[in-house]
C-alpha cells in the first residue's frame, strides 16, 4: 500500500471565472504566488492565471448573450440573488479574512471589517432591485390623453476596473450597483489581488448567478487597458482605480464611443463610509431612462 | 456550370453496393484529425485572406417561415456589398425558399451573388417525388442559379441506396441547367459510415455540391462530418476525374469556426478548393461575426454587433 502523505501540499491555481466556468487564460500563461506573499509559507504557493486580451474578448461576448437574461428576470429575483451572494460571503468570512491578511490585502482587524462590510453592502444593494423603478422612474404629466412613463433600463455589458485597496470591498461596492438594474459585468482586476478575487468567483459560482453576468480576470491591467477601452461591445465604465493605473485610454474611447464612464477620484477611506460608498446614484449611472407613452382609456 | 449527370434515373451504381456497405471510417482518427486542425494559429496575414475567402464562400441564408420580401431584399444587399467601405467581397449566393427566389433574383441580376434555393420538400422532404420535382422546377423556372435538395433520409437508412440515387438524379434533371447540392443532412445517419456512404451516392447521382445539413435539426454542421465528406468528393474526384464541391451549414456561427473548415479544406484537398466555387459555407449570422473580425483585423479594437445590420 502507499505510504501516505498527510503533509503532500496541494498548490491551487487560481483561474479565471468567464461564463460561469473557471477556464484557464487561453494564452496559457499562469504566475507563480511567492510564499513571501503568503503567511509563513516558501517558495511557490499557488499559481494564478494571468488573463490576455483574448479572455477579455471572450468574456465580452459572453457577457453580451448572458445580459438580457439578467435584465429580463424580475428585480426580486435579482435581489434574491445578491442576497444570496452575500450569504455565500459571510458563510466564507473566516476565509476571506485569512486571504486578505495572507496576501497583505489588509490588516487582521481591517479584514475583519472588511469582509462584514462587504456582506452588508451586498444586502443593501440587493434590497434596491425591486425598489429601483419606483424611486427612480416617474410618472409624468403631459400635454394629452396619455399616460407617460419613465423608468430606469439596464445599460448592457459594463467593464469594472475595482481598486486594489479594499480589495474585497471595492470589488463588491462596484459590482453590486452595476447587477442591480441587469447589468453584466467584466471585471478586471489585477494580478495582486487575483487570489481574493477569484475565490470571490467561487461565492459567485454557488449563489445562482446565471452564467455570464459576472466574469472575472486577473491581469496585468495596463497590458488589457487598451483592448477594454476600445471594445465598442462594452457599453459602459466603472473606473474605480484612480492612481493605480493609468485610465488616459480608457477615457479618450469613452469620450470616443459615446460611452458612459463612472470615473472616481481616488476613493480611499471613502469607500469605508456608506454614503460615499453605496449611493442609489451609482445604480441609476448604469442605467437608461426609457419612456413610454400609453393613450387612456385603453 | 453544372454538368449533367453521368447515371440517370435508375442506372446502378459504378460502386458495387456491397462496397458501398462495407465502407468504414475510423471515427477516432476521423474526429482526432478534424479536432487537431481547428488548433492551427493563423496569423495576421492569412487570418485577414481566410476572413475574405470566406465571406466570398458564404451562401447567405434566410429559410424561416416568417421570410418576407423586405427581408429577403435586404439580404441579398447585405450579400452584395456585406460591409460598405471595407474593402470585403460579396457573398457566394443568398439562400431563399422558391416562393421568394424571384425576389431575390430582381434584386441581384446581372451581380456576381448567385440565387439559391432549397427545394424537395425542404428540409424534411417527407413529400412524394412528383411534388419534390415540382418544388425544384418551380424554383429553377423562378430564376435560381442553384438548388439545394435533401435527401431522403428515411429510404437511406432503410438501406435503400438505389432510391436514394434513383431520387437525386430525378432532381438533378428536374434542376437542369442550375447547380444542384445535395444536403444528406448528417446529424440524421447516425455514423459517419452513413455520412460517407450517403456523400458518395449523392455524387454518383450527380451532385454538383454535398451539403451537410439544413440547419434545421440539432446536429448540424461539424469539422468531422466535414472532414468525411471532404475525403469522400477527394477520392471521387481520384476515381471518377469528376470534381464535386462541399457545402457546410448550420450551427456555423463564427469566424473562428469557418476558419477552421477553411483549414480543414486546404490541409485535406489543397489550396485551389479554396474557392466558392468548391466550397461554401450556409450561414446568416456568421456574415457580422467575419465583419467584426475584419474590422478588428483592420482598425485593431473590437467592434459591437449592433454596429451592423442584422441581416
Amino acid at each position: 500500500m502507499a505510504k501516505e502523505t498527510p503533509d503532500a501540499p496541494i498548490h491551487k491555481t487560481y483561474k479565471l471565472f468567464i461564463g460561469g466556468a473557471f477556464p484557464r487564460s487561453e494564452s496559457g500563461r499562469t504566475l507563480p504566488i511567492e510564499g513571501r506573499a503568503a503567511k509563513g509559507r516558501k517558495g511557490c504557493v499557488a499559481q494564478i492565471c494571468r488573463g490576455s486580451r483574448k479572455d477579455l474578448r471572450n468574456a465580452v461576448d459572453i457577457a453580451r448573450g448572458a445580459q438580457p437574461g439578467w435584465h429580463k428576470a424580475t428585480g426580486l429575483l435579482r435581489g434574491q440573488i445578491l442576497y444570496r451572494i452575500a450569504e455565500m460571503l459571510a458563510a466564507r468570512s473566516g476565509e476571506f479574512e485569512d486571504l486578505l491578511c495572507d496576501y497583505r490585502l489588509a490588516t487582521p482587524a481591517q479584514a475583519k471589517q472588511e469582509v462584514s462590510l462587504s456582506a452588508q453592502r451586498l444586502l443593501w444593494y440587493a434590497g434596491w432591485c425591486d425598489k429601483l423603478s419606483q424611486v427612480s422612474g416617474s410618472v409624468n404629466t403631459v400635454n394629452g390623453p396619455y399616460f407617460d412613463f419613465s423608468f430606469p433600463e439596464a445599460q448592457g455589458v459594463v467593464a469594472i476596473l475595482p481598486p486594489e485597496k479594499p480589495c474585497l470591498l471595492g470589488l463588491v461596492s462596484t459590482l453590486a450597483p452595476v447587477l442591480v438594474p441587469g447589468n453584466s459585468a467584466v471585471v478586471v482586476s489585477s494580478i495582486e489581488t487575483g487570489p481574493l478575487v477569484l475565490t470571490f468567483a467561487e461565492v459567485l459560482a454557488t449563489s445562482d448567478v446565471p452564467a455570464g453576468v459576472i466574469n472575472l480576470i486577473t491581469a496585468d491591467r495596463e497590458e488589457v487597458i487598451p483592448t477594454l477601452a476600445s471594445h465598442r461591445e462594452i457599453n459602459a465604465n466603472f473606473l474605480a482605480c484612480a492612481g493605480e493605473v493609468d485610465l488616459t485610454e480608457m477615457r479618450t474611447q469613452a469620450a470616443d464611443h459615446v460611452k458612459r464612464s463612472l470615473d472616481l477620484p481616488s476613493h480611499g477611506q471613502a469607500w469605508w463610509k456608506g454614503p460615499e460608498a453605496q449611493d442609489l446614484t451609482w445604480i441609476e449611472t448604469f442605467c437608461e431612462l426609457k419612456t413610454a407613452w400609453h393613450p387612456m382609456g385603453y | 456550370m453544372s454538368t449533367s449527370s453521368p447515371h440517370g434515373p435508375g442506372s446502378p451504381l459504378s460502386v458495387p453496393l456491397t462496397e458501398i456497405q462495407s465502407l468504414h471510417v475510423d471515427e477516432v482518427g476521423l474526429l482526432e484529425r478534424a479536432a487537431d486542425l481547428g488548433r492551427r494559429s493563423l496569423k495576421r496575414e492569412t487570418k485577414r485572406e481566410a476572413i475574405q475567402r470566406a465571406v466570398s464562400m458564404i451562401d447567405l441564408t434566410t429559410l424561416e417561415g416568417s421570410d418576407s420580401v423586405g427581408r429577403v431584399r435586404s439580404l441579398c444587399r447585405k450579400a452584395l456589398d456585406p460591409a460598405p467601405g471595407m474593402d470585403l467581397p460579396p457573398a457566394a449566393a443568398v439562400c431563399v425558399y422558391p416562393r421568394l427566389v424571384a425576389t431575390a433574383v430582381a434584386e441581384l441580376e446581372g451581380t456576381p451573388v448567385a440565387v439559391a434555393s432549397v427545394s424537395s420538400g425542404f428540409p424534411a422532404g417527407q413529400v412524394p417525388l412528383d411534388v419534390k420535382l415540382a418544388d425544384t422546377r418551380f424554383a429553377v423556372e423562378s430564376g435560381a442559379d442553384e438548388i439545394d435538395i435533401v435527401i431522403p433520409r428515411g429510404a437511406f437508412l432503410g438501406g435503400e441506396y438505389q432510391l436514394v440515387h434513383d431520387e437525386v438524379a430525378a432532381l438533378k434533371e428536374a434542376a437542369g441547367p442550375a447547380h444542384l447540392k445535395v444536403i444528406l443532412e448528417t446529424g440524421e445517419l447516425g455514423s459517419f459510415e452513413n455520412i460517407a456512404r450517403a456523400a458518395w451516392i449523392a455524387c454518383e447521382a450527380g451532385a454538383d455540391f454535398i451539403k451537410t445539413s439544413t440547419g434545421k435539426v440539432s446536429l448540424n454542421s461539424t469539422p468531422a462530418t466535414c472532414l468525411c465528406m471532404l475525403r469522400i468528393v477527394g477520392e471521387f474526384e481520384r476515381r471518377t476525374g469528376k470534381r464535386i464541391g462541399v457545402k457546410v451549414a448550420g450551427g456555423i456561427r463564427n469566424a473562428k469556426q469557418a476558419l477552421h473548415y477553411l483549414v480543414l479544406v486546404h490541409e485535406t484537398l489543397g489550396a485551389d478548393w479554396l474557392s466558392n466555387r468548391w466550397f461554401r459555407i450556409g450561414a446568416s449570422s456568421l456574415m457580422n461575426d467575419l465583419i467584426r473580425q475584419w474590422i478588428k483585423q483592420t482598425r485593431g479594437s473590437y467592434v459591437g454587433r449592433n454596429d451592423f445590420s442584422k441581416d
